[in-house]
């Protein structure tokens, strides 16, 4: 289907599902338990998987398969939100403007920071990506205050012009009317809350079609030219290939990607601030890529998922809720285990990941993906007798 | 006229004349080896070819065309390949994809962006290179991982890779450097295979004379950067001006 074969189709089919399912499956736990902390289907955060997806599968088509490690995709995310903020304060809130101008815009500046930055490689790649990203962040900070609005950040205001604006439009973004802060459907079934919600979904579906592009290139004669730059830049030339063009295209793409991410970021809050440029923002991604399995189709969202997760529910467990878990043990004990924890929970989630980030590096370089393969190899035999020959194609 | 003309080439770095007037001619649909003691300029006769190294004088003519100046990749796609001293291959890719990758550059050129076609559709390619690993015999290994193999192995599948272009010109750098005896007589067979099965010229760098006296129907050889005699095999081994740059000039 689609140009796929079999197993990548029923791979697609089962990244649909769970796509589509998942303000189901991140809400576990009733409302009103202990666990319902642990919830993560609520509106806000299920965009953000959605979103930092989206990024962290573009990034991997350049990073996963060429090798070339970019410090600075943080700038093309801050161009994508400012295209669509753009967008409103001249047209209307319709995403429509904004979203295919944020692609187009971040593909134009990635086109050029990669045409001089790929002149390099290894580490002067990285670095010459950070200072390119790190000048977008001061030019947004500061210098081009009138086009980003400084450390305020761009946002729509009353006295906008927003020519488009019908009359019973929505003042908030919207696809044709779908309101994107607007939940359809809010069921309440046997004390589980369940959260429908028209942004999810409208980033779930570019976040799908994302995929599926993704898995096109990865399976494509492109895809292995790509790898192919990874792996021996020497050969590829004395093959009579020219690894740059490829590299730049590669670059392109994951740009595009990116702005289509800070877009969409837009289009579920009308905010663009020059701090989503950061290079924060943009070692995030890298920790994405490879806590989740570089090189891998579905290992950059899952990293990008946990990242997410943890940024959103292990930052909010705080002493409060960690005395109410241990109230069961003497008090004494009590404050010791709690005192023991806290450093990780709360404010300290940053811990809790590095943590487990370099057990990933240490034990799993393949990521999570790789544990994934290991647990499936555990139950079935016969994926271990294929262990020798298994082809290298890069797993899902 | 031959298929590859190198007319007074000169190579200087800093004080190092490492190619010295050097004119060369290779025939086409013949093995010519390149001999000389280490340092002769072998490997940078070599490198002026592929066009990693630019002479600071003279001429290096490819079936009328002058490479000085162009790209490897631009050379490969003139019609010449190269096998380099240590196997060069994409060790992350298996090795029905290190062949197919060459299939692509040959009918795609240096770039295309092929970004939505899809490597299984490509029948013609895939057979061509399946009937290249089998005249190499190593279809059996389609799958591996290539870094994993033997040298040996890397090395065939380098020549693999060379010859599924269909190249008019293959320049091997000391094929069989480091090869333990057997693996050698196999690098021997397998380029005379090749040599009985198409048209190709070759042009081989090599030290081990076994290797060059089984392969080659005309030698060169270069001594400090310039050639010091050409001529055929038999009259190579017996030539006193060779045993002089190979064993050092007779005293008294």
């Amino acid at each position: 289907m689609l140009g796929l074969d079999k197993r990548d189709t029923k791979f697609l089919w089962i990244v649909i599902f769970l796509t589509l399912a998942t303000p189901v499956l991140l809400q576990p736990f009733p409302e009103g338990s202990a666990l319902a902390q642990f919830n993560a289907g609520y509106p806000d955060l299920m965009q953000r998987f959605a979103i930092f997806g989206i990024f962290a599968i573009g990034f991997n088509i350049l990073f996963g398969l060429t090798g070339y490690l970019s410090f600075g995709h943080a700038a093309f995310l801050g161009i994508g939100s400012y295209s669509v903020v753009w967008m409103y304060k001249l047209l209307d809130y319709n995403v429509i403007w904004g979203l295919p101008l944020a692609v187009i815009m971040s593909g134009i500046f990635a086109l050029g920071i990669g045409y001089i930055s790929l002149r390099r490689s290894g580490i002067y790649f990285s670095i010459l990506t950070l200072a390119f990203a790190q000048m977008s962040f001061a030019l947004a900070y500061s210098v081009l205050t009138p086009l980003t609005n400084g450390e305020t950040g761009l946002q729509v205001y009353t006295s906008d012009k927003q020519i488009l604006m019908g009359a019973t439009e929505p003042n908030s973004p919207h696809f044709f009317g779908i309101v994107m802060r607007d939940n359809f459907w809010q069921p309440n079934i046997g004390g589980w809350q369940f959260t429908f919600n028209n942004g999810y979904y409208f980033c779930a579906i570019i976040a799908i079609i994302a995929f599926y592009i993704s898995m096109r290139i990865f399976r494509s004669p492109f895809g292995m030219m790509l790898r192919a730059v990874k792996s021996n830049q020497q050969r590829m030339s004395y093959t009579g290939l020219s690894p740059r063009p490829y590299t730049l295209a590669a670059f392109v793409i994951s740009g595009m990607y990116a702005g289509l991410a800070g877009g969409l970021l837009a289009s579920m809050d009308p905010l663009a601030g020059a701090e989503r440029m950061q290079w924060t923002a943009s070692g995030e991604v890298v920790l994405m890529t490879i806590l989740g399995g570089a090189g891998t189709l579905l290992g950059p969202v899952l990293g990008a998922g946990f990242i997410k997760y943890f940024e959103n529910i292990f930052s909010k467990i705080n002493d409060n809720v960690l005395h109410g878990w241990f109230s069961f043990l003497p008090d004494g004990l009590e404050d010791f285990v709690v005192a023991v924890i806290h450093p990780f929970v709360g404010k300290g989630w940053h811990l809790t990941l590095g943590l487990l980030f370099m057990a990933v590096v240490i034990f799993l370089p393949g990521g999570l993906v790789e544990l994934g393969q290991r647990i499936g190899r555990l139950f079935s035999r016969k994926a271990a007798e294929d262990e020798t020959t298994a082809d290298v194609k890069p797993a899902e | 006229m031959g298929i590859l003309e190198v007319k007074g080439v000169n190579k200087r770095f800093g004080g190092l004349q490492a190619l010295g007037n050097v004119n060369l001619s290779i025939q086409e649909n013949t093995v010519h080896a390149i001999i000389g003691p280490n340092g002769a300029g072998k490997s940078t006769l070599l490198n002026v070819l592929v066009g990693k190294l630019i002479p600071d004088t003279g001429s290096v003519m490819f079936d009328g065309q002058s490479v000085l100046g162009r790209k490897p990749h631009e050379i490969n796609q003139m019609g010449i390949s190269r096998v380099f001293q240590t196997p060069e291959i994409f060790g992350d890719l298996n090795v029905m994809e290190n062949v197919l990758i060459p299939c692509f550059a040959k009918r795609d050129g240096s770039f295309r962006m092929h970004a939505f076609e899809s490597v299984p559709n490509e029948k013609d390619l895939i057979e061509k290179a399946e009937q290249m690993l089998i005249d190499v015999k190593m279809i059996d290994k389609r799958k591996m991982h290539a870094a994993s193999m033997s040298r040996g192995d890397k090395r065939r599948l380098e020549m693999a890779m060379c010859l599924v272009q269909e190249p008019r010109l293959l320049l091997l750098d000391e094929p069989t450097a480091g090869m333990a005896r057997a693996d050698t007589n196999n690098t021997i067979d397998l380029l005379k295979e090749i040599k009985a099965k198409r048209d190709i010229t070759m042009a081989i760098i090599e030290h081990d004379m076994h290797v060059v006296f089984s392969l080659a129907e005309r030698i060169t050889v270069l001594a400090q950067g310039t050639p010091l005699v050409e001529d055929s095999p038999e009259n190579i081994k017996g030539h006193p001006k060779v045993q002089e740059a190979y064993l050092g000039q007779a005293h008294g």
